[in-house]
């Protein structure tokens, strides 16, 4: 099954749409890498990825339901853009917020032997075992992802969603963080992740979508890398959809 | 020492069961307590019942102030409580100009808090179509309200104005019977709320569009954190006062965020919170000086001496370290490479 579904989607916030007429599938296990250049619609296409927009045409589904009325919470990873940014002064521990993982499947009651597990696995799958008890606002940038990745894992979600997550984080944490995820897509997890980085995410990634307001590649990225469609993205030049497959 | 009558009992508010609940825990439980307090410690203030219940609201106040007030500082909101007690200074008002024009009895707390209840969601709904400038829905709210309740005052002949005065600054006198009752009922439900949405109301503050993506409706708890700071500030504008009472929702909590670990740093919280309002009431009896006031400066005191110590404990844990334990976030962020990071 897709794990994700877009069909001749278009959204805009106000009168000119940001995303246009795009349409895009996939398959559950997949990593995609959400490539564009700046004000693209990238972060926007993810958002009605996950469901935090509704599209103004077209539709997105969600493991086969409609996104925005998605209601599986724990389905869903979302590691946000910001996440590195140190402004954060909230006294949250590490382990307090993977546990915020098993929040979907546990609004309100003790938890439970399982969630209790749950967390621990995640936070030693990520290797911050050590930095359990620490606070997240203290972490380095590398470090924080770690955290938001095992919040992902703790809720067993089936969908990693990364804005940009390595802005900020140094070159020797970033190999390792995509390490992590090529290690966990795996594992069978699905994963979007947007990147400014072609280099990078055409090294890790399974699929490669690249956006401009509509979609100008979707494929694997060899054949990405061969094709113009990025000189086109980012020049504006002719608009050539090349689906190969 | 202690009599069971009290004079200035209103009869009228609480009818029938309710009353003789509320007579039971204030009369009976807390009124039977802090009389054997008083003859143990011999101080003679703890046995007057106008001093014990200013003693119960202390409580009371110190309780729900940091555990509501902790999800509006962390989310940047603490102007809220502000605006808020504005608004619960118009129902005020407007309680007791219903009072004197129609020779009712609303008690004027339950007028307060209604129409707190009512600003607490004009605001969220005012922030949700403002965007950026929240401040500005605030700013207009706030004076807004308080502009009704100065035209209401001055609206009759001056009869009410008397009233209103220990409502603005805040009177240990001012927590009669009724407003104590209403008081504990308040806090009953708000720690009873606050223990439920917990785990919703930690994941929106920490991390609101994290929270929307795992499928809360985040626009529904931020008008019910709206509604509890206005339950808040109603119960603690008694003792405290409309123009002080957000003190409480943001001073006990920024006095504790150097305490890691979220649940610890609401207790903490509570903690100067219950030490503040104890200290205050006690001080403001002894010098004979504003309860509201005393109580704010004590939290203030506790705020600077948590903050000086986190500063002598940082300085001389070693100012070179760059391990990620470092005081400031921006050390551990450029020990990352942070710096040199560039998002094109």
């Amino acid at each position: 099954m897709a794990a994700i579904e877009l069909e001749d989607v278009t959204f805009g916030y106000g009168e000119q749409p940001v995303v246009e007429s795009v349409s895009l599938d996939v398959a559950a296990g997949e990593f995609l890498g959400l490539v564009g250049p700046n004000g693209s619609g990238k972060t926007t296409l993810l958002r009605l990825v996950i469901g935090l927009e509704t599209p103004d045409s077209g539709a997105v589904r969600l493991f086969g339901d409609p996104a925005h009325e998605f209601a599986d919470g724990e389905r869903i990873g979302y590691v946000p853009q910001d996440v590195t940014s140190a402004k954060n002064q909230m006294p949250v521990t590490v382990e307090e917020v993977v546990r915020m993982g098993r929040y979907p499947h546990r609004w309100i009651g003790g938890f439970s032997d399982e969630d209790r597990r749950s967390v621990r696995a995640a936070i030693e799958r990520v290797g911050i075992g050590d930095l359990a008890d620490r606070r997240v606002g203290r972490l380095s940038g590398g470090q924080r992802q770690r955290v938001f990745i095992a919040r992902a894992l703790a809720g067993e979600a089936d969908l990693l969603a990364l804005d940009e997550p390595t802005v900020g984080v140094d070159a020797e944490s970033r190999e390792a963080f995509y390490r992590l995820l090529h290690e966990l897509n795996d594992e069978g997890l699905t994963i979007v992740l947007i990147e400014h980085d072609i280099g990078v995410v055409t090294t890790h990634a399974s699929e490669i979508a690249c956006l401009n307001r509509t979609l100008f590649f979707h494929g694997d990225p060899d054949a990405f890398v061969e094709t113009d469609a990025l000189a086109n993205a980012y020049g504006g030049g002719q608009r050539v959809v090349h689906h190969d497959h | 020492m202690h009599s069971p009558t009290h004079a200035a009992a209103p009869p009228h508010a609480l009818a029938g069961v309710p009353s003789r609940l509320s007579e039971a825990v204030l009369e009976g439980l807390w009124g039977t307590a802090m009389d054997a307090l008083a003859r143990a410690s011999g101080v003679e203030m703890l046995g007057f019942p106008f001093m014990q219940r200013a003693y119960l609201a202390a409580v009371c106040v110190a309780l729900i102030g940091p555990l509501v007030g902790v999800f509006l500082v962390h989310r940047e909101m603490s102007m809220i409580g502000d605006t808020l007690a504005h608004s619960a200074f118009a129902g005020v008002a407007a309680g007791l100009f219903v009072n004197s024009l129609f020779a009712v009895t609303v008690p004027p707390l339950l007028a307060a808090l209604v129409v707190a209840a009512v600003a607490a969601l004009l605001v969220q709904t005012l922030v949700d179509y403002a965007g950026a400038y929240r401040d500005t829905s605030l700013a207009i709210v706030l004076t807004g309200s308080f502009a009704v309740g100065s035209v209401l005052i001055t609206a009759t002949d001056g009869g009410i104005a008397v009233g209103i005065n220990a409502y603005l600054f805040g009177s240990l006198a001012t927590v009669s019977e009724t407003n104590a009752a209403l008081l504990v009922a308040m806090t009953a439900v708000v720690a009873a709320v606050v223990a439920a949405a917990y785990r919703p109301l930690l994941y929106v503050t920490f991390d609101e569009v994290g929270a929307r993506a795992a499928g809360l409706d985040v626009a529904r708890y931020n008008r019910l954190l709206a509604v509890l700071t206005a339950v808040v500030v109603v119960g603690a504008m008694q003792i405290m006062g409309v123009i002080l009472v957000a003190a409480m929702l943001v001073v006990p909590v920024a006095a504790s965020t150097s305490v890691t670990g979220f649940k610890r740093s609401v207790a903490a919280a509570i903690a100067a919170g219950q030490f503040a309002t104890i200290a205050g009431v006690t001080a403001s009896y002894w010098y004979d000086v504003a309860a509201g006031g005393t109580i704010v400066l004590v939290a203030i005191g506790v705020y600077l001496a948590a903050e000086t110590r986190d500063r002598l404990r940082s300085r001389s844990s070693g100012s070179g370290r760059k391990t990620d334990d470092s005081p400031t976030p921006r050390t551990a962020v450029s020990a990352d490479g942070g710096d040199e990071a560039d998002p094109e």
